[in-house]
């Protein structure tokens, strides 16, 4: 029985795909079989995230038209055995998703034997979106601490509570889950930023990742590894704890206090 | 926060924009999922009330709630003072 996860926010730029890329590797690293798959029809992109741009022969719409098997679409990650990616199409039109063709798709991934199937949602509330969402289990919304980001996502709350199958179904809706990233802890200490209980109060849901700013995102992106599997970063550890979380482990919230600073940072505020 | 920050008593921003999207939130929550034909029936409504009374656009409310799993139609019409003597005519 496979687990449908989908990565959205409803605001673009917020971190959905480098999200995406990273929980799918880390539940690969543990030894899950996962497919990560782009609804982002037209704007494709997880395929650099993940370092395999120059591998895509076949993509979703492909399948869903019946150009191509599934099989042929799915490109193995070279680092993770249990990883594939679906990659978006780059050139037809949106109308090509449909929502017959992605539940077919979806059906087959889980009778290939995959035990989660991560969506990256595209921006937005159209029709990828909608899809993105509409077969999920659950939902990881990923959000800024900042307020356009914030409004967005509560709006995401909303469709992910009426227009998906499981709300349509009444069995229990989607298990909706927040993940804040370029969280900083400076700015949130100094008053420039929400913290992750404001947040979280506004939103009145569990957070399941904290993700500091970084410039190891923008480093792993232009490598094209996902953050998680970046060595030793705090990035890295945060998106691991998070996927920890998603798999059930409770655990403590790390990287959301400022480093201890010395008495003359503290009294000029350097 | 340095030393001359203990001198300002204004707000910080962060807390600015936790007001704000307080406020905000729960104004678009309290309409989420009521049916889109909402804002014409009200539109329409109007058009007929003032067909009879000449009541302002905001006096006219409608809600859609919940009561013992009945779905209830709320409507209301604040009538303004002279409503009695211009419905005469």
């Amino acid at each position: 029985m496979a687990e449908i996860i989908v990565v959205t926010s409803g605001k673009g730029g917020v971190g959905k795909t480098t999200t995406s890329a990273s929980i799918a590797c880390g539940l690969a690293r543990r030894g899950k079989r996962v497919a990560v798959v782009d609804f982002d029809i037209g704007l494709r992109n997880l395929d650099l995230i993940m370092g395999c741009e120059r591998r895509v022969v076949y993509d979703f719409v492909n399948v869903i038209q019946g150009d191509c098997a599934l099989k042929q679409a799915l490109i193995k990650d070279r680092r993770l055995d249990t990883l594939y990616v679906l990659a978006a199409s780059q050139t037809r039109d949106k109308e090509a998703l449909t929502d017959e063709g992605v539940r077919r798709v979806l059906e087959e991934l889980a009778a290939e034997g995959f035990e989660y199937i991560i969506c990256d949602s595209p921006a937005g509330i159209e029709r990828g979106a909608h899809l993105a969402m509409y077969f999920a289990d659950r939902a990881v919304v990923v959000v800024n601490p900042e307020v356009s980001s914030v409004r967005d996502s509560d709006r995401i709350l909303g469709l992910l509570s009426s227009k998906t199958l499981r709300a349509e179904q009444g069995n229990g809706g989607v298990k909706e889950h927040l993940l804040l990233t370029r969280y900083s802890p400076r700015r949130v200490a100094n008053g420039e930023m929400m913290s992750v209980a404001d947040v979280k109060e506004i939103l009145g849901l569990d957070v399941v990742g904290v993700v500091p700013e970084s410039p190891d995102v923008l480093s792993a992106s232009n490598a094209g590894v996902p953050v998680i599997l970046n060595g030793e970063s705090d990035v890295s550890a945060a998106y691991e704890d998070a996927v920890a979380r998603l798999l059930g482990e409770t655990l403590p919230m790390r990287f959301i206090e400022e480093p201890k600073r010395g008495f003359f940072a503290r009294m000029f505020g350097g | 926060m340095g030393l001359l920050d203990f001198f300002r008593k204004t707000p910080s921003s962060a807390n600015v924009a936790k007001e704000r999207l307080r406020i905000i939130v729960a104004q678009e929550r309290s309409t989420r999922g009521a049916p889109d034909y909402l804002p014409t029936l009200r539109r329409e409504l109007l058009e007929v009330i003032r067909r009879y009374v000449n009541v302002d656009p905001s006096a006219v409310q409608i809600n859609l709630g919940r009561d013992d799993g009945h779905e209830v139609l709320e409507l209301s019409v604040a009538l303004p003072e002279d409503a009695r003597s211009g419905s005469s005519g």
